[in-house]
């Protein structure tokens, strides 16, 4: 499916779920303002200006400038959700989020849209898959990747009670709606499907495949424990070290590289607190042109390469 | 009426002229004591600074975050013998810690840190960054009509960033009549001038090309600053850009105009002749 192509039915846009979120937050809170970068349509925020046209800054191709107008505005008072295709957003004004954002503890919301390689076909250029290797080690910005619309919605609405400043990488890729199993907080990992044969940590787009993934799993009797850590940073370290404890195996998957975003993450506590072994799933570095869809598959991000991996672990523990 | 108000204004430049000879001795004192820092910037900019701490700003070193206060960010945030002199002259912090500069865990930073040190508006260092923030902070009056006013320096050279020409243009488009960006026209970057660098010239062109109304003025005359500096009687219907013609390290006569005192040291010999011109001046005023 192409990423422009109308969704199967149970399938969702979160982007759809972060704007409206902000229109309804926005109704009730004058503080906050939405800034965007010529973005307006692919951060879906159209509904969101013809609403409070005052507060739809639009700084136009400008993204150094972006952040920077976002750090003003906090400190003007305001609660600002800056919306870029995260690829632009983060690498563009990573000095910016570095400086005026994380380092000034300014309370501004950093929304990367159609994160990871929802942009397939247009290139490297355009996939975000760096991220977090870049965003993860900046102490005080707290990262979230949210699994579905719901989380989505959940992290927008924490990310504006907060007053910290707050990365959510909001993608464009079709994802169902889970059930999940304990409220949002930021944070705090949940466990989606309790298991002691091995761990699956997930994040965003690759947690229903991870659960789909345990589902085969189990088919074939090997119980997986699944954990969505929507927050990448500040990290949830006793659900990793309990994960390691219970399963003996841990088996990480992201729509990221495989160096140092979730992965890297998990592996950092691990290999100093409980050393574990571990696979890292995700992409190996610049992607070539395709649909999303078939980068996933290219790169083993789909139920089936989770679970190969985590037979792989699993059968390697036992011998 | 008009008498007494121009001896109100006689006294007001009096107290900036004070506040900026102090200045000067006392940042010179820190660099001297810390073995580090920006003499050159900090004399450069000290007149700008004093202008705006000890006549123009609207602020209360008791509540530094209140909502209506007018702001002044730092861009060119190497310069913090200047902005630690105005703010502790200002009570936003005591005197007594300017002493600390660049002392290990002091909240005298290099550059400086809003989330300690009372007074800074946001975290700067790098260059390119202050004007993006202050047009945001002027964005946000703009939609509140809050009735503060924002005020940012920056360098020169500083403006060889690309995202201060961003912010300009944004500033610009949206008619920010509360924005006051003042450039510290010394001519002179970290190695070299800048004419010779990368040029800025026709500089008051460039900034009028993006919306802005321009005036030039010595950057040490602080009679002028304040006049230019001042509210405005007639509302402005665009941002304001003030090209202060200034001379790095201006009062120290061996660092006047020399590239190699942008982060230079005086030793014990050079920092007694300095505070001893710079009492000269005081003697003479």
């Amino acid at each position: 499916m192409s990423a422009a192509a109308p969704f199967a039915p149970g399938l969702f846009d979160c982007r759809d779920a972060y704007a409206r979120t902000l229109e309804a937050l926005a109704a009730e809170d004058p503080r906050i303002v939405a800034v965007v970068n010529d973005s307006v349509g692919s951060s879906k925020l159209g509904k969101f200006r013809d609403r409070f046209p005052e507060r739809l800054i639009n700084v136009g191709i400008a993204e150094q400038n972006m952040v920077g107008v976002g750090a003003g505005l906090a400190n003007g008072g305001k609660i600002p959700f800056v919306s870029g295709a995260a690829c632009f957003l983060t690498a563009r004004a990573l000095e910016q989020i570095k400086a005026d954002v994380a380092y000034s503890a300014a309370n501004v919301k950093l929304c990367g849209i159609s994160s990871g390689v929802a942009y397939g076909e247009l290139g490297a250029t355009h996939h975000s898959i760096e991220d977090l290797a870049w965003l993860r080690p900046m102490r005080g910005l707290t990262v979230i990747v949210p699994s579905d619309p719901w989380e989505t919605a959940e992290a927008v609405k924490a990310a504006a009670a907060s007053d910290q400043p707050i990365f959510i990488r909001i993608s464009r890729m079709p994802v169902p709606e889970l059930e999940h199993r304990a409220p949002f907080a930021i944070g705090k990992a949940e466990i989606l499907r309790d298991g002691a044969d091995v761990a699956i940590i997930a994040a965003g787009t690759l947690v229903h495949r991870a659960l789909a993934a345990a589902e085969a799993l189990a088919a074939g009797g090997i119980e997986a424990r699944v954990i969505n850590m929507a927050t990448i940073a500040p990290l949830d370290e006793a659900a990793i070290l309990a994960a390691a404890a219970d399963c003996g195996a841990i088996v990480t998957a992201e729509e990221h590289v495989v160096r140092g975003g979730l992965g890297g993450a998990v592996a950092e506590v691990l290999a100093t607190q409980r050393p574990t072994p571990m696979r890292i799933l995700g992409f190996d570095g610049f992607q070539p042109t395709g649909s999303a869809e078939w980068l996933m598959e290219r790169a083993g991000l789909t139920a089936a390469g989770v679970a190969a991996a985590a037979r792989d672990l699993v059968s390697r523990k036992r011998d | 009426m008009k008498a007494l108000d121009a001896r109100r204004g006689d006294e007001r430049v009096e107290r900036v002229r004070e506040r900026a000879n102090w200045m000067r001795r006392r940042s010179l004192q820190m660099i001297y004591e810390a073995g580090q820092g920006h003499p050159g910037g900090d004399l450069s900019a000290t007149d700008v600074l004093a202008a705006l701490y000890f006549g123009v700003l609207r602020y209360d070193p008791a509540t530094p975050n209140a909502p209506g206060r007018d702001r002044f960010v730092m861009s060119k945030g190497h310069c913090t013998g200047a902005l630690y002199t105005a703010l502790a002259g200002a009570g936003f912090f005591p005197e007594a810690e300017l002493s600390t500069y660049l002392q290990p865990n002091s909240r005298l930073n290099g550059h400086p840190n809003r989330t300690y040190l009372p007074g800074v508006e946001t975290n700067t260092g790098p260059l390119g960054h202050g004007l993006p923030v202050a047009v945001g902070i002027a964005i946000a009056e703009q939609i509140d009509s809050a009735g503060y006013r924002t005020f940012v320096l920056t360098g020169d050279g500083e403006l060889q960033e690309g995202s201060m020409w961003e912010a300009a243009m944004l500033a610009g488009h949206r008619k920010l009549s509360n924005l006051t960006a003042i450039i510290d026209r010394n001519r002179l970057q970290q190695g070299a001038r800048t004419e010779d660098t990368n040029a800025l010239e026709p500089l008051a062109d460039k900034w009028r090309a993006f919306g802005w109304e321009v005036v030039g003025v010595d950057g040490h005359d602080h009679a002028r600053l304040l006049a230019i500096l001042d509210a405005p009687t007639t509302p402005r219907e665009r941002p304001l850009c003030v090209i202060a013609e200034t001379i790095k390290g201006y009062g120290v006569s061996y660092m006047q105009d020399k590239a190699g005192w942008h982060h230079g040291v005086p030793n014990a010999e050079q920092y007694a002749q300095a505070l001893a011109e710079l009492a000269g001046s005081e003697d003479q005023a």
